[in-house]
């Protein structure tokens, strides 16, 4: 098992390489003279020159790139521009309130389409496969930001069930104690149930919203694969043996039917992460999403880098954990290596 | 006299094309359905300036924020332009952006990966680890740098969805070209003293071609989507140019206070679009799918 995890995480090295150099190549690319653009406007040709010198963009490519990878090995990813802060700090403080909005909007996600695609599956040509068939089809169409809107204007507008869509937390609450960065835990370890309750009611909108978009891709794969799977002999070994349908669907047929659903969250994984950034947007939530977008528009390259290199490193190392589990749940691929 | 020749044998090629797309949009409506969708969208996108009943970037602060009406369809935003008109000018921005970036992935990624199935070895190796490189970035936070970097532009926006897309038509064009390169008629035509570039482009391309261009037309949605999330984000498109994306960012504001069709019509626009596009995608995968072919 150890050297399967071993094997697939050095699998995993020349794609985080590859990212590096992408990353490096993306601010040498940068419009113009990068030195006068990161003297800013009002520079003169003299001060320009220092800034070349200083960042060292007189040196050759190559060498310019090692300084780059050296200052990546200190965790160094640059000064914003606007506010002065290093990225990386900004990153990490910024970072838990994305990933908990995009791990619960998954976790909605998969409680919602797991059972929609086994019912599906189970009742093929039914209403429910019907309905499956039309939230796929429409969950791909949907644009994520329009889904975001239309669910403020009638949650938060017309029936006034959700709070306003501006950030975590309502203004009228404190954050809880920084123990795990994510307000419903933290809020649970501090044992303030009404701030609990608050940045859950904030957080519920922007997850359905993530969640919508990422069913229609679960669903289709779990209703495909289950069929698969419910058609196989050793289901109707199980069945003529008189197990019990609920026995045979989940411990016979839905366990081995989970197996292309998790590769699929790979997938999955590469749309929420950038659907994130659109939400985050729409919700006025402060992750790094948000942050990286106000960087964009205020011409500040720094924090885009380091939004991008931080969000393809959590790609690939998520990935990396999809391959891992893989390996936990089917014995065979631990077997091959 | 080839040409004499060659007339009645395209003609029956076409016939026979006619008949079976006939015949698939006969046996699955939502197809002929989603065509006829498309064959709007293209009106739209063609005549949009001239039918439209409002000048799109006129404003008319008197008339802001009305809701819909007989004179204004789907109403007017902040400006008072009228939302109706601007949506239907905006389909040959979003419908130019799809169509140029999916016709650049189409060229870049499908000759990428035919050379790498057909060649093989280091065009395969190299071609390979590109697609994998773009693989291990989400694919939309990609494009947000790729933008961010080459500048702010439409041009920018176009290229940089075409890239995000290059490792999946890459991919299968390589797997299609694979399959092919040993096939009978390629060592035919080799035999017959053919160069690797005449077979490529002779043999293996027509081949691959009707895969491709079900391959555009099912990224097609997606194309879309990813540049009106650009634009949404601020990328690409500027105010006041009448774009989908950034016509639901600009009404964005104003879903909490209740205008909802500033934001709402360009977002259903985009949907149906997408819609449409992914309906006739599946549709034309049917009608090129040879297991479907009687």
């Amino acid at each position: 098992m150890l050297t399967m995890i071993l094997k697939r995480a050095a699998m995993a090295i020349p794609s985080l390489i590859g990212v590096v150099i992408v990353t490096f190549l993306l601010t040498r690319a940068l419009p113009g003279d990068p030195a006068a653009y990161f003297a800013g406007p009002a520079a003169t040709p003299q001060a320009i020159q220092e800034v070349r010198v200083k960042l060292g963009l007189d040196k050759p490519l190559i060498e310019q790139f090692g300084r780059y990878v050296v200052d990546l090995g200190h965790g160094n990813l640059g000064n914003s521009l606007t506010t002065g802060q290093p990225v990386l700090t900004e990153l990490r403080t910024r970072l838990p309130a994305s990933a908990e909005l995009t791990l619960l909007g998954l976790i909605v996600s998969i409680i919602i389409a797991v059972p929609l695609g086994i019912l599906a599956a189970t009742r093929p040509n039914s209403l429910i496969d019907h309905a499956c068939r039309v939230v796929a089809t429409l969950g791909v169409s949907l644009p994520v930001f329009f889904t975001g809107l239309i669910l403020v204007y009638f949650f938060y507008y017309q029936f006034g069930w959700a709070p306003a869509p501006l950030g975590r937390l309502d203004v009228f609450f404190d954050a809880p104690p920084q123990v795990t960065g994510f307000y419903l835990i933290d809020s649970l370890i501090a044992r303030q149930p009404e701030t609990f309750v608050a940045s859950l009611k904030q957080l519920i909108l922007p997850a359905l919203t993530l969640a919508i978009f990422s069913l229609a891709p679960i669903a289709r794969m779990t209703r495909a694969s289950m069929l698969a799977v419910l058609s196989s002999d050793f289901v109707r070994t199980a069945r003529a043996s008189g197990l019990a349908p609920f026995t045979v669907i989940v411990t016979y047929a839905f366990r081995n039917a989970m197996l292309p659903v998790i590769t699929t969250l790979g997938m999955v994984f590469s749309f929420l992460l950038g659907a994130n950034v659109l939400v985050e947007k729409v919700f006025a939530w402060p992750g790094i999403g948000s942050y990286a977008v106000e960087a964009l528009l205020a011409s500040d390259f720094a924090p885009v880098q380091g939004f991008v290199l931080t969000m393809a490193v959590m790609y690939v190392a998520l990935n990396l954990m999809i391959d891992v589990l893989y390996g936990l749940i089917d014995p065979r691929v631990r077997l091959e290596a | 006299m080839t040409d004499i020749a060659a007339t009645p044998r395209r003609e029956g090629g076409l016939a026979a094309l006619f008949r079976h797309s006939r015949y698939v949009l006969g046996e699955n409506p939502v197809t002929g359905f989603a065509f006829a969708l498309f064959v709007l969208i293209v009106l739209a996108a063609v005549l949009g300036p001239s039918i439209v009943p409002y000048n799109p970037l006129a404003s008319d602060t008197a008339q802001a924020l009305k809701p819909p009406s007989a004179h204004h369809w789907f109403g007017t935003d902040q400006l008072g332009r009228d939302v109706f008109s601007r949506v239907i000018v905006a389909t040959r921005l979003d419908f130019f952006i799809a169509v140029a970036s999916v016709a650049l992935v189409f060229l870049m990624g499908g000759l990428a990966g035919v050379a790498a199935g057909f060649f093989g070895g280091w065009t395969d190796r190299i071609v390979g680890r590109i697609a994998d490189t773009i693989m291990a970035f989400p694919l939309f936070v990609l494009a947000m740098g790729i933008v961010a970097a080459l500048g702010n532009t439409v041009q920018n926006i176009v290229l940089a969805t075409a890239i995000v897309n290059f490792p999946l038509y890459a991919r299968i064009a390589r797997a299609e070209a694979n399959v092919r390169r040993e096939a009978g008629f390629v060592e035919a035509a080799r035999l017959s003293g053919n160069s690797d570039w005449r077979i490529l482009a002779f043999q293996i391309l027509p081949n691959v071609f009707p895969i491709m261009v079900v391959q555009m037309s099912l990224t097609m949605g997606y194309a879309i989507l990813n540049a009106a999330g650009l634009s949404f984000i601020g990328l690409g498109v500027r105010p006041p140019t009448p774009e989908w994306g950034i016509m639901v960012a600009e009404g964005a504001a104003f879903m909490v206070s209740g205008e909802w069709w500033n934001a709402f019509f360009p977002g259903l626009a985009l949907m149906v679009a997408v819609f449409c596009f992914n309906l006739l995608g599946d549709g034309l995968r049917d009608m090129v799918d040879p297991r479907r072919r009687t």
